[in-house]
């Protein structure tokens, strides 16, 4: 209990400094950023910009602002284009667009981490059994080449052959479950498999490691003499103590993932955070922008957080070791 | 050689003592969970590390020499031979406005490995450096930088990168004035916060490899010996830790290229890549995509060009970065 509280401030720390990282990303924006965000409008709706983005008060005012609209769902605007806003009349609020795109690409990582575990797992299980023999040396090989290959060339490979030459399904967009359920899994395969692609070959390189170590112990010489079926100790005694690493880097690679899904989400011309991010981009909106990184951000770090409870939990010895000290 | 202490028996003595009172290797550092890297089986270069290195020297002399190789220039339009196929004239194709891929790849070498080996010096440089302090000082300074850097790990990679360079570089074209006196070269004012912004990325990376590293090294017997000897705590830092700390860090700086190549295509793609007045890998990519989607006379090679040259040089860098990995070991040859 006290590991996980220790675990818990460490979090409030990591996330007041994360969100102090993106309540001043405007602040480094070169020159007079209400020129950026909005390029025509008069002195007063300048100056109405600036009081309201706190740009006349401190810095640590602007922060707690910032901070106080991001916990109460308030996360700017989309300044000039689509009109002037401030405050009270904001025509096109961020927290809209997220509502509608978070979910989409939450989706698009649970997919793709799904796929990439449920093929990653049986192969490293398999090959670590079979270690050495051709079988293994080839599942090696590809997972090594693979690695080389960048998701966005996969993306736009499948999507080119897959989606335009084949026509199997539409190379860009996405449908909702809610519309079509098969129509969903048939427009999300290729940007799951692009996504998933290079974290099959580093889960499973991971899992065959840890494997060949744990099949090598005590315990499973004596499950082998106890006369265990080969499968029964592959999957019932040697999986769990093996996927601790496994655990961990899933956590971490959610970080990749998020990188991944933003730039697959452009390939693929789907309407997720990725693509909210690179309009917000070209459109300069930073105020949007600051918000997006905010909730990428956040959503990692909390993760993580929960990956290592779930490691506690998994391991008994961690449990136990953190007990002691 | 360190100074000479006048009287070099009682170190001698001590020794033992310290040794015993002191665990030396035992204190294993923090797991350092590197997912892309296994050990290799083979710990020789062998044919494929050749072919790798070859290559990788190819690709490099091209980006160099690209001006004076007997290729037409990256922008210059053949009018008439649009989106053609692989021929003689243009071993690679063209694009859709008539430029030879070939020279757009060459030159698009050029920017693509300026930026990827820049940054990752840059964050060998700085990440190397507080990587070594905090291994080797330890206590509240290394618990400070190893917070510091989760900090910044917390932020997803390419996210961090393109917030840093959406916000730094918002106008593409213009130098920037604050920094006029180092942007002298040739550089644009994009490329040159890319560099910046995947270069901070890369030293938390780095930083946290290089302490491990160092952690596992100061704790060794020379150190120790050289502590004993009156050697201050720089001069170990850089002549007895550093040696040793440096293959592990090189091995990874081969592996932080070829993540770098495919970050500033991903950034690329984003629209905050290498502005596309200046070929590079990824925005021959992101620029490409474009080509795909014409419903009449499709020119994949126009993406397959730049996609191909990615993926054996990060084939080549991962593979490079794993022999020197496995054979310099750390955990290895601690024992």
């Amino acid at each position: 209990m006290r590991a996980v509280l220790q675990r818990l401030i460490q979090l409030l720390i990591v996330l007041v400094l994360v969100t102090i990282f993106c309540a001043l990303l405007i602040d480094r924006v070169p020159g007079d950023v209400t020129y950026t965000l909005a390029p025509v409008a008069t002195p007063q709706q300048r100056a109405d910009l600036r009081h309201q983005l706190h740009l006349d008060k401190p810095v640590y005012v602007r922060y707690g602002e910032w901070v106080d609209g991001l916990v109460h769902g308030d996360l700017g605007c989309y300044y000039g284009t689509s009109g002037y806003s401030t405050a009270s009349q904001c025509p096109d609020k961020v927290a809209d667009r997220v509502k509608d795109a978070l979910p989409i690409s939450l989706a698009l990582m649970v997919y793709a981490q799904v796929l990439a575990l449920v093929l990653a797992i049986p192969l490293g299980v398999l090959t670590a059994y079979r270690a050495g023999s051709l079988f293994d040396k080839s599942v090696n090989t590809a997972a090594f080449a693979l690695l080389a290959i960048p998701n966005f060339v996969l993306g736009l490979v499948l999507a080119y052959y897959v989606g335009s030459k084949l026509g199997w399904v539409e190379p860009t967009g996405w449908i909702p479950w809610g519309d079509d359920p098969v129509g969903h899994i048939k427009q999300a395969a290729l940007p799951t498999i692009s996504l998933a692609v290079g974290q099959v070959a580093v889960y499973m390189r991971l899992l065959r490691s840890d494997m060949i170590a744990t099949l090598q112990e005590d315990f499973v010489t004596m499950a082998r003499a106890k006369g265990l079926s080969p499968a029964r100790i592959l999957w019932r005694h040697a999986l769990r103590p093996s996927s601790l690493t496994l655990l961990t880097v899933a956590g971490l690679n959610v970080g990749t993932l998020i990188g991944g899904a933003v730039v697959i989400e452009n390939i693929f011309v789907i309407h997720g955070m990725g693509f909210l991010i690179a309009d917000a981009i070209f459109r300069r909106q930073y105020v949007a922008l600051q918000s997006y990184v905010a909730i990428l951000a956040i959503g990692y770090v909390v993760v993580n957080f929960l990956v290592d409870i779930l490691y506690a939990i998994l391991d008994p010895r961690i449990r136990h070791a953190r007990a002691v000290a | 050689m360190p100074e000479q202490s006048p009287s070099p028996a009682p170190t001698v003595e001590q020794e033992p003592v310290v040794a015993g009172t002191q665990p030396l290797v035992l204190e294993l550092p923090p797991t350092e969970t590197d997912a892309k890297v296994e050990k290799s089986a083979s710990k020789r270069l062998g044919l494929f590390g050749w072919v790798a290195i070859v290559w990788l020297a190819l690709v490099t002399l091209s980006a160099l020499l690209a001006p004076v190789l007997p290729v037409p220039a990256p922008d210059q339009h053949f009018i008439g031979h649009e989106t053609e196929a692989i021929s003689f004239a243009h071993p690679m194709g063209t694009d859709g406005t008539g430029q030879d891929m070939m020279a757009r790849v060459i030159w698009g070498a050029r920017a693509s490995l300026l930026i990827s080996v820049s940054s990752v010096v840059l964050g060998l440089i700085l990440g190397g450096l507080l990587g070594l302090i905090a291994g080797y000082y330890r206590g509240k300074l290394d618990t400070f930088l190893t917070n510091l850097f989760n900090v910044f790990l917390a932020v997803p990679q390419l996210v961090l990168a393109l917030a840093l360079v959406a916000v730094f570089a918002s106008d593409p074209a213009k130098v920037s004035s604050q920094f006029h006196w180092i942007v002298d070269w040739p550089v644009s004012q994009r490329e040159f916060w890319l560099i910046i912004s995947i270069g901070i990325v890369s030293i938390p990376i780095i930083g946290r490899i290089a302490r491990a590293s160092t952690l596992t090294w100061a704790q060794r017997e020379f150190v120790l010996a050289a502590r004993s000897m009156g050697a201050k705590n720089r001069r170990i830092m850089i002549r007895d830790v550093l040696p040793n700390v440096l293959p592990a860090m090189f091995s990874i700086a081969l592996l932080g290229v070829a993540v770098v190549i495919v970050l500033e295509g991903g950034l690329s793609i984003l629209g905050v890549g290498v502005p596309p007045s200046t070929p590079s890998w990824g925005n021959l990519i992101a620029t490409g995509r474009n080509e795909l989607t014409k419903i009449v006379g499709a020119a994949p090679q126009v993406i397959l060009a730049p996609s191909v040259a990615i993926f054996l040089t990060v084939l080549a860098l991962n593979y490079l970065g794993d022999v020197i990995r496995a054979r310099f070991d750390v955990r290895e040859s601690a024992i």
